[in-house]
């Protein structure tokens, strides 16, 4: 049967345009329970003996997803007219839908009820497409219940009061979710529910009982069409709302139409809006902008002042944003600075669910009903939440995962629902849980599905492995692999022999990690949604199930191992003349360590052939990293830090800063000259569906903060180019040794992230790496914890004829997607490695208060930021106490000082400061490491 | 965008992957030529008209030992979204009427028609994808009308590859979707293929599936068009009083 859908439409020039669209209803969509008699069931998914089934509304969906995500609730038919409403409202709900329905353990069934010939229903005159969508609910539900007979009950899941009286007169049966689940009688089911304060459901209980007191706390969000055209005419501008990591109530919106950063003060300027919002901001009046530059440190520990009052829609006080000192000294005229502004509305909100614990509170009298608790999240610039419980003793010393539904103007914060429980406070395995939840990694075990494509095990070199017409057999070389000591994931391994007319033989050989993880199979899946391995301090969660990492894949020594070569020809001079690309059989004959390799390479005795062969490299790799400095190549600093961990605890013994030797420099100038080889070549073979590696140069605004820093120590930096600003960075030498380094660590923090990308995307002028000064860079070296190398050994393969392209190169929407999902999940990765050392630098210093030197990176009106390089740390210092709002420090805003009104007292930027560390928890359960000054 | 839903298997429009749009011919449309006929796939209708074989117009252009064959492909003003006016002979439509007019010589028994001319007008009314299949379709229904000698009946149908799906007889959303596009024009009978297009790169195993997708649809026509035409030859019959 045909039916036609016309519509209108505005096309993007602003023309209006008519589509027609065919629409065909079917006969053969069935209907998924297995018991069926007139359907085929070789599909179904709902359970045998169900004798209730489900139907959901579009709003359940979008409210409830963490009560559909339980195990409890299951049965339940997903009509094509909710899902396609849930993915135009919120995709990221949409995701989670879509998991539920093609998870083999949970039972929910899609129906397309919009091309069954017999739910199908046309939208009527003056109906609204809401009206219409309802009624189409309603029809399949109806027709669930005629075709499924009365041994099945079929229930319509609904929280809209209208929806569901019509349900009732028209004979289905329907439930709000509340009921639905006080009926399972499962009463911890209860708090995953989302109260809706909407007029949907029991308006008379929210209702409030003092509806005198009820007080607008902020003001209305502005209505769409009068965003739009705010927007069209600029009154309005739109951005993505940051908060200030170091004060919850500042925060910036960085908007293109005025082309700077619109400061936001307050909680009520801010107006409901979360960190990673997209808003619509008005500017205020220019005698209300505030010094944009002398921003203070604060602390939300001023929260704890507030009186919270914890049912909802009690009446609170106007949100407290007064605590920021007016740096009105006088000397500052009030109106410099940047554009201040407030929100006026939120064009899309990124909620997601936080982690974090209650706000410690007493046990209300009679346990037993339902308690209203404030959530607190561990990331600062979340506000809190209010969310209802009815197991308050169960949660109060647990670390949570709550959502947020809904922040209405009249209530201070946001209300919320608990999802889960991750484990007790303060335990170092949920901390660590937490931020791994919070970074969004996967750690999961790997399903059955994964594991079963993985080879036999034991697993061997074969000779058919060796027979096969492209893989050359090198394990007659002398190849050798260098890594971090006890790295057991060791995919890269080196040899280098001297020919007859003077120059070497250099090859890199890269674990052939392709061989095992095929295009297309689930373990290649999950490897592309893990995207990377990640790194904590104690512990490592892999991309590749662990007998691939550890094992087959695994360039050990005395074992035959396959890989994938890139093999030189250098002169002494290192001059490439030729480069060639194999499949290959290698046997490593040592694995070292970097301190083994050094130590072996400056140990003069050791004369032996492998010893020879590192000394060779080395050499060489002075000359090529002589000639990447050259080219303008950086060098950059990071504060990394290395733990030593007891081995039985598991708590950190000692920090230090990671010290890099000749021998790493040495394996990392072969694996740049390897990833740069192979991305030349593989985008000469696919010059539209490569994906490479870029770094975008940093605009002079992002390097704003260094030239101000550099200019406040006499230091004169040039950054006209990636070369000038090196070579600047070399002569940038200060009075102390750790000078040069402290320099380097900020032009870092100026840069750009370097991001994925594949090479249709962009015109080749954009492809270069600033940071190496290469024209070209990929990822090709560490395939067995970077899914990007694993691309790309698909591509070199095909390059070479070895393999065929999977045809996902040839979507280009999808590689960019895939581009995009690795630059996430390698940002993710790092902050939680970065989170990770934190959290064991606080469980270290909790026990050891310590006194140490520490180095101003950022001067603030109350106070500065320093940097401890022992460390690694870094964090605030305060100069007036908590609560002391006599501004008598002054900033001078050109030398980057503050100094104390009437004395002679001054700290400037980079200076030395002694301080003292100590772990203090200011608020219950979020201790944090305090830095105060000697 | 998803064309092919990955919940339910759907397309937009609610065909799977292998389903064809509503197909619909008619012979005998305009009264004046030799031959004509409409062709409908889904939304995309076209309309087909025959003259010849007779004299050849222009004497330079005759051919001594068999029939020039002529055609034009025309899109009406109308026939998209936008009345935009489109001038003749352009590119597009050039390459078109070269395209439609290899097909049909290829079936075309010009060798028993020397010093005479067949001229095929197509003109579409109405585009939604694979305005080129249906033409050849409308075209072989007319030329079948004027009572052309031909070996076979000739019939296209496109199929693409979107969303790692091969797709049968895509419309205007899944064709500007930017993938791969193969046109295929086969003789129904002898199984041979007299028109093969793409202008995209496909790995060639996946293209071999599409391709076979694509015959698949051109034997479905091929079957309804024999249909159109017994339909069309009994009512003649009828007339007849045979």
């Amino acid at each position: 049967m045909l039916q036609s859908k016309s519509f209108v439409k505005k096309t993007r020039q602003g023309r209006v345009v008519k589509v027609v669209r065919e629409h065909y209803l079917r006969d053969d969509i069935y209907c998924g329970a297995p018991s069926c008699k007139t359907c085929d069931t070789s599909a179904a998914r709902l359970s045998t003996s169900a004798s209730t089934i489900l139907i959901v509304d579009t709003n359940v969906v979008l409210n409830q997803i963490d009560l559909l995500e339980n195990p409890a609730v299951d049965d339940v038919v997903v009509l094509s007219v909710v899902l396609e409403e849930v993915r135009n409202k919120n995709l990221a709900v949409y995701n989670r839908l879509k998991a539920l329905c093609t998870n083999s353990l949970r039972k929910y069934f899609v129906f397309s009820n919009e091309h069954h010939k017999d739910t199908y229903v046309k939208e009527m005159v003056g109906e609204s497409p809401n009206d219409r969508n309802d009624r189409a609910i309603r029809v399949a539900a109806r027709w669930y219940q005629s075709h499924l007979g009365v041994n099945t009950q079929v229930l319509l899941i609904t929280n809209d009061r209208e929806n569901k009286r019509r349900a009732i007169e028209e004979g289905i049966s329907a439930e709000t979710v509340e009921s639905y689940v006080r009926s399972l009688g499962k009463p911890d089911l209860l708090d995953l529910v989302v109260l809706s304060s909407s007029a949907d459901v029991s308006m008379e209980d929210v209702e409030d009982l003092r509806p005198s007191k009820k007080k607008v706390i902020y003001s209305e969000h502005k209505p769409m069409s009068e965003i739009t055209s705010g927007l069209l005419h600029g009154v309005y501008h739109q951005g993505k709302l940051r908060v200030n990591r170091y004060n919850p109530f500042e925060a910036y919106v960085g908007s293109e139409s005025i082309g700077d950063e619109i400061v936001i003060y307050g909680r009520s300027n801010m107006n409901r809006a979360f960190d990673g919002d997209i808003v619509a901001v008005e500017l205020l009046p220019q005698d209300q902008w505030r010094d944009g530059k002398s921003m203070i440190i604060a602390d939300d520990e001023d929260d704890e002042e507030e009186d919270v009052h914890l049912v909802p829609s009690s009446a609170d006080d106007a949100p407290r944003n007064e605590n920021l000192v007016q740096p009105t000294t006088g000397s500052v005229p009030p109106v410099s600075g940047r554009p201040a502004g407030r929100v006026v509305g939120i064009i899309k909100r990124n909620w997601h669910s936080y982690c974090g614990s209650l706000e410690p509170m007493p046990m209300p009298a009679g346990n037993a009903g339902v308690a209203h608790a404030l959530f607190v999240s561990k990331d600062r610039r979340i506000p809190k939440i209010r969310i209802q419980t009815r197991q308050l003793g169960n949660l109060l010393d647990k670390r949570i995962i709550v959502a947020v539904d809904t922040w209405d103007c009249l209530s201070r914060y946001p209300s919320g629902h608990y999802v889960r429980t991750i484990g007790e406070i303060g335990d170092r395995d949920t901390e660590s849980e937490v931020l791994l939840i919070e970074n969004d990694i996967n750690t999961r075990p790997f399903s059955s599905q994964v594991l079963a494509c993985l080879p036999p095990f034991p697993w061997s070199l074969s000779s058919e492995d060796l027979a096969k017409a492209n893989r050359e057999d090198l394990r007659h070389l002398r190849v050798f692999s260098v890594d971090p000591p006890g790295c057991k994931d060791i995919d890269d391994a080196l040899h280098c022999m001297p020919l007859a007319n003077g120059n070497f033989e250099v090859g890199v050989h890269i674990a052939d990690v392709t061989n095992f993880v095929l295009a297309g199979t689930p373990l290649d899946e999950e490897a592309s949604q893990r995207g990377t391995s990640v790194y904590l301090v104690e512990r490592r969660i892999d991309m590749l199930p662990k007998p691939l990492t550890e094992d087959i894949c695994s360039l050990r020594s005395d074992v035959e191992r396959l890989a994938f070569s890139v093999i030189w020809e250098m002169t002494p001079d290192t001059e490439i003349i030729s480069t060639r690309y194999t499949k290959s059989a290698i046997k490593s004959c040592a694995a070292l360590s970097y301190v083994e390799a050094q130590a072996r390479m400056d140990d003069s005795r050791m004369m032996d052939p492998l010893t020879t062969d590192l000394r060779n490299l080395n050499s060489l790799a002075k000359i090529m990293r002589l000639r990447r400095i050259e080219r303008g190549a950086l060098t950059l600093a990071s504060p990394e830090v290395k733990f030593q961990i007891d081995t039985e605890t598991h708590d950190p013994l000692d920090i230090g800063m990671y010290q890099i030797r000749e021998a790493n420099q040495m394996i990392e100038e072969f694996m740049l000259a390897a990833n740069v080889s192979v991305a030349e070549k593989i985008l000469r073979h696919f010059p539209l569906c490569s994906l490479l590696r870029r770094h975008p140069s940093p605009t002079k605004e992002m390097l704003e903060p260094l030239l101000q820093t550099a200019a406040a120590v006499g230091l004169d930096l040039d950054v006209s180019s990636s070369k000038a600003l090196a070579d600047s960075l070399d002569r940038a030498v200060g009075d102390d040794p750790y000078f040069n380094k402290l320099i380097r660590i900020l032009a870092t923090r100026c840069m750009t992230q370097a991001v994925y990308f594949a090479s249709g995307d962009l015109s080749p002028s954009e492809f270069s790496h600033y940071g190496l000064a290469a024209r070209l860079y990929t990822h090709f070296t560490s395939p067995i914890r970077r899914y990007a190398d694993v691309i790309v050994h698909r591509l070199l393969a095909a390059a070479l004829g070895i393999a065929k392209l999977p045809p996902i190169f040839l979507d280009g929407p999808q590689l960019t997607g895939i581009a995009d999902n690795l630059n996430n999940r390698h940002r993710n990765a790092q902050m939680a490695s970065r989170a990770s050392v934190e959290l064991h630098t606080l469980i270290y210093f909790k026990k050891r208060p310590t006194d140490t030197q520490g180095r101003i990176v950022k001067i603030k009106s109350n106070g500065f930021i320093v940097f401890v390089p022992k460390f690694g740390i870094e964090g605030p210092v305060y100069l007036v106490p908590k609560g002391d709002k006599r501004a008598d420090w002054v900033v001078d805003e050109a030398h980057q000082r503050v100094t104390k009104a009437g004395s002679n007292i001054t700290y400037g930027i980079l200076q030395t400061v002694r301080i003292h560390m100590e772990v203090v928890e200011p608020q219950p359960n979020r201790p944090k490491l305090e830095l105060t000054l000697i | 965008m998803e064309y092919v839903d990955s919940l339910t298997g759907f397309r937009l429009d609610g065909r799977r992957p292998n389903d064809m749009r509503q197909i619909r011919g008619e012979i005998g449309v305009v009264a004046k030529a030799d031959g004509s006929a409409l062709f409908e796939m889904g939304n995309t209708k076209v309309i087909a008209a025959v003259y010849g074989p007779r004299e050849v117009q222009n004497r330079s252009q005759q051919v001594n030992n068999q029939a020039l064959v002529r055609c034009e492909y025309s899109m009406a003003n109308f026939s998209t979204g936008d009345r935009a006016r489109r001038p003749k002979g352009d590119r597009r439509s050039t390459e078109i009427s070269l395209v439609i007019r290899q097909t049909m010589e290829a079936c075309i028994l010009t060798h028993l028609m020397p010093r005479s001319q067949i001229d095929i007008f197509v003109q579409v009314l109405q585009a939604d994808g694979g305005t080129r299949s249906a033409c050849i379709n409308a075209a072989t229904l007319a030329l079948a009308d004027a009572g052309i000698p031909m070996c076979d009946i000739v019939t296209s149908c496109s199929a693409g590859y979107l969303s790692s799906t091969p797709l049968l007889d895509l419309n205007y959303i899944e064709d500007s979707a930017g993938g791969p596009d193969v046109t295929v024009g086969i003789l129904a009978k002898m199984d041979k293929v007299t028109l093969l297009q793409m202008d995209a790169k496909l790995p060639m195993d996946i293209f071999e599936n599409v391709m076979q997708l694509a015959i698949e649809g051109c034997k479905a026509i091929a079957q309804y068009i024999r249909g159109v035409l017994l339909e069309n030859t009994k009512q003649l019959e009828c007339r007849r009083g045979v």
